[in-house]
């Protein structure tokens, strides 16, 4: 930099009053950091453990048992090989351990973004606060996020889960946001026409109707915790993340792919299952709709049951 | 009887502080002046009454505020001005709750593009409006197969509307607000999505329901012939302004102004009256093959004077008179007894009614109108000497004992007939 530039516009340390934010914070509310510390803690210290304590070859058929259940045969067959090929190359533990990690993660995310969602959908005060905040979380690199998380919550799965939290909330806030605002209009009006509240609007047209989307916002919050769930290895997190930084740190390119092709096949799962769960009526041959069919069936075999229900 | 919707002096502008725009126009600004300090006014200064009973049309092309105002009769929309009354209660002193709650009771809607919840059955779509006004399942659901078998969709609760055509998901529409069970029903371009043919059943069923559950009806439109068809009364409107308010021969006869005498010269008149316009179905006609016995017994039913016979690719074969066919039953005769005397007059559907009259004078039959394939539509029971049949001429005709709340002053007959008898003499 020119000096001349320096005396020109005086520095100001923006980074270092964020910096003594975080330190306060980091004094005053630390038993909030606490809570969610041990909250964390036992929420992902349970479900790891419980997916790690199943052995490998009883878990693979139940997961593979629920992509039949929810999309299709042809996942459930690609399930058993991937996970088996994980098996294989001894990743099965920490890919459980950043399934654990995302799960726990995309849940808290999607509690939060949903009802910030239909906010900014109710409400476009909210919505013009919300966007602005959405876009700075959406562009600041994902690594920030880790500093501010050690400091406030140490080295381990906590810290990764908190950062991951935050990176992943943006496209469920939005996508729940356009889910609502895009249903017809004429159908909510309907609903005012009739009488509903804002609340029975809400539960029984505009919610129901932005299902697909706001499962296709729960869908990217999901690929985008698995995305940061890698990262998080940085600062300790248990699972692949913390073997691929292993393998940069050791120049370790056959742990690297391993671990990597883990993350792809673990990314491919849990994507196409929560496509499938947002748009159920796409997958004919999946063991729900099977089951919705025959009740169909039974339910119109009866007369009344066709006249009224 | 009070009417039941009042509007006086209503207003609607859009756009910011749109009270100034009221009062702009109040001062006689014009709506263009208005529009270039960034308001719109979509409803200027309407003012009308509807009365119990009454289907009230609201004509007007795409823009001139029609849908605005009957959002406004629901509060859907707040008038920016002036006062809308349900009954005797004033719309916009009432709270958020009391407007909901006249929504549930007294004013339901259908709606231009039926709107329709895509992932609610067609029963449960039907049971909406009571529903939300918390009435338990089993009796919701009892009253919304009611309303579907009323509307003829009787067995398609358990469909989704997906499943079913643009008219019958009108039908679900109209159904869902007849199980409301209120006495007043908003209809927002309720037919203008649907094909020509379904519009012209839609249109009959509603007059059908009207009459027999006494509803009363505003119903939009931008198409002068369905407001011809079901108007008890018509308000034209036209850039906001309500310019017209009368019955459907009010306007033919005496328009308002010069726009409403170009509206209705350039746009409709032939076709508003033609044969197709103004014949009914009869609700009897006998096959080729029956014999004198069974056309007796059709007689007896429709207490017409006439039967009409259609050959088996159901173009008219010819008008049976109730006096021959007495006398064959009489005789024991087997074949249909044609009169001696009376011709069948035939008219196409587009010919002008002004053409018809010459057939009815020279006629006591009924005019048999035919489509261009020279099958069989309808009856124009054109001569003065046919009473008209009980089905009567839907609101072209109505008759006293039909429509309770519309008597038609005694000393003026029809409009149909009037037309007709007007002709020769113009």
């Amino acid at each position: 930099m020119n000096p001349q530039d320096e005396s020109l516009v005086p520095r100001i340390p923006l980074g270092d009053w964020v910096d003594v934010a975080f330190d306060w914070l980091k004094e005053n509310v630390a038993w909030l950091f606490d809570a969610f510390t041990i909250a964390m803690d036992f929420l992902i210290g349970t479900l790891t453990d419980l997916l790690v304590a199943m052995p490998a070859l009883a878990a693979i058929p139940l997961f593979a048992l629920i992509a039949l259940g929810l999309r299709s045969w042809k996942l459930a067959v690609g399930t058993v090989i991937g996970f088996v090929l994980v098996v294989s190359m001894g990743q099965w533990e920490t890919m459980m351990q950043t399934m654990a990690l995302v799960l726990i993660a995309t849940l808290f995310a999607v509690l939060i973004a949903v009802p910030l969602g239909i906010l900014a959908a109710m409400n476009s005060t909210v919505s013009s606060i919300v966007k602005p905040v959405m876009d700075f979380m959406q562009t600041m690199p994902a690594f920030v996020y880790l500093i501010p998380a050690v400091t406030f919550f140490s080295i381990g799965v906590v810290p990764g889960v908190f950062a991951t939290i935050i990176f992943a909330l943006p496209p469920g806030v939005r996508m729940t946001e356009l889910g609502i605002r895009q249903v017809d209009s004429e159908t909510v009006e309907a609903g005012e026409a009739f009488g509903a509240t804002r609340g029975q609007i809400l539960r029984g047209i505009q919610l129901p109707l932005a299902v697909p989307t706001i499962m296709a916002g729960v869908n990217q919050v999901i690929m985008l915790s698995l995305s940061m769930a890698v990262i998080a290895g940085m600062v300790g997190a248990d699972g692949l993340g913390k073997e691929v930084v292993q393998a940069i740190s050791t120049q370790n390119l056959a742990l690297g792919v391993e671990a990597g092709l883990g993350v792809v096949i673990l990314a491919v799962y849990l994507d196409r299952l929560t496509a499938a769960l947002g748009n159920p009526g796409a997958y004919k041959s999946s063991l729900v709709a099977l089951a919705q069919k025959a009740i169909a069936k039974r339910a119109s075999a009866t007369p009344t049951g066709a006249a009224v229900n | 009887m009070p009417p039941v919707i009042t509007a006086e002096g209503l207003y609607k502008v859009f756009g910011r502080r749109p009270a100034r725009g009221v009062d702009a126009l109040r001062q006689g600004r014009s709506r263009d002046e208005l529009r270039d300090s960034g308001l719109t006014a979509a409803v200027i200064d309407a003012s009308f009454s509807v009365d119990p009973g009454e289907i009230f049309v609201v004509m007007g092309l795409s823009g001139s505020g029609k849908s605005t105002l009957i959002r406004m009769v629901n509060g859907l929309l707040p008038a920016t001005a002036g006062e809308l009354r349900i009954g005797d209660d004033v719309l916009s002193d009432m709270s958020p709750a009391k407007i909901r709650e006249v929504r549930r009771t007294r004013v339901s809607m259908v709606f231009q593009h039926f709107a329709l919840l895509p992932h609610r059955t067609v029963g449960e779509n039907a049971a909406y409006g009571l529903e939300v006004s918390g009435m338990n399942r089993a009796d919701r659901e009892a009253k919304a197969a009611t309303a579907l078998e009323m509307v003829g969709l009787k067995g398609w609760g358990g469909y989704k509307p997906a499943a079913l055509s643009g008219g019958m998901q009108q039908r679900v529409g109209l159904a869902r607000a007849l199980a409301a069970g209120t006495d007043i029903m908003l209809m927002d371009e309720a037919f203008s999505a649907l094909d020509p043919l379904i519009r012209r059943d839609m249109q009959d069923q509603l007059v059908d329901l009207q009459q027999r559950l006494d509803k009363t009806v505003l119903f939009i439109t931008h198409d002068l012939n369905e407001a011809m068809r079901l108007g008890d009364r018509i308000a034209m409107m036209r850039d906001g302004r309500i310019v017209q308010v009368g019955t459907s021969d009010e306007i033919l006869n005496e328009p308002a102004n010069d726009y409403v005498a170009r509206f209705i010269q350039d746009v409709d008149r032939s076709r508003v009256l033609t044969a197709g316009a103004i014949m009914e179905k009869p609700n009897e006609v006998l096959g080729d093959g029956q014999g004198p016995r069974t056309a007796h017994r059709m007689l007896r039913a429709t207490q017409n004077p006439w039967l009409v016979v259609l050959n088996r690719d159901r173009t008219p074969r010819g008008v049976l008179w109730e006096d021959d066919v007495a006398a064959a039953v009489g005789a024991g005769r087997d074949d249909l007894p044609w009169s001696t005397v009376h011709e069948m007059p035939v008219a196409s559907e587009d010919t002008p009614i002004s053409e018809l009259f010459t057939l009815a004078a020279k006629h006591l039959s009924p005019i048999v109108v035919v489509d261009d394939k020279d099958r069989f539509l309808g009856v124009v029971p054109g001569s003065r000497c046919s009473p008209p049949p009980a089905s009567a001429a839907r609101t072209q005709t109505p008759t006293p004992t039909d429509r309770p709340g519309v008597m038609p002053p005694p000393d003026q007959p029809p409009p149909m007939h009037r037309e007709v008898r007007d002709e020769p003499a113009g």
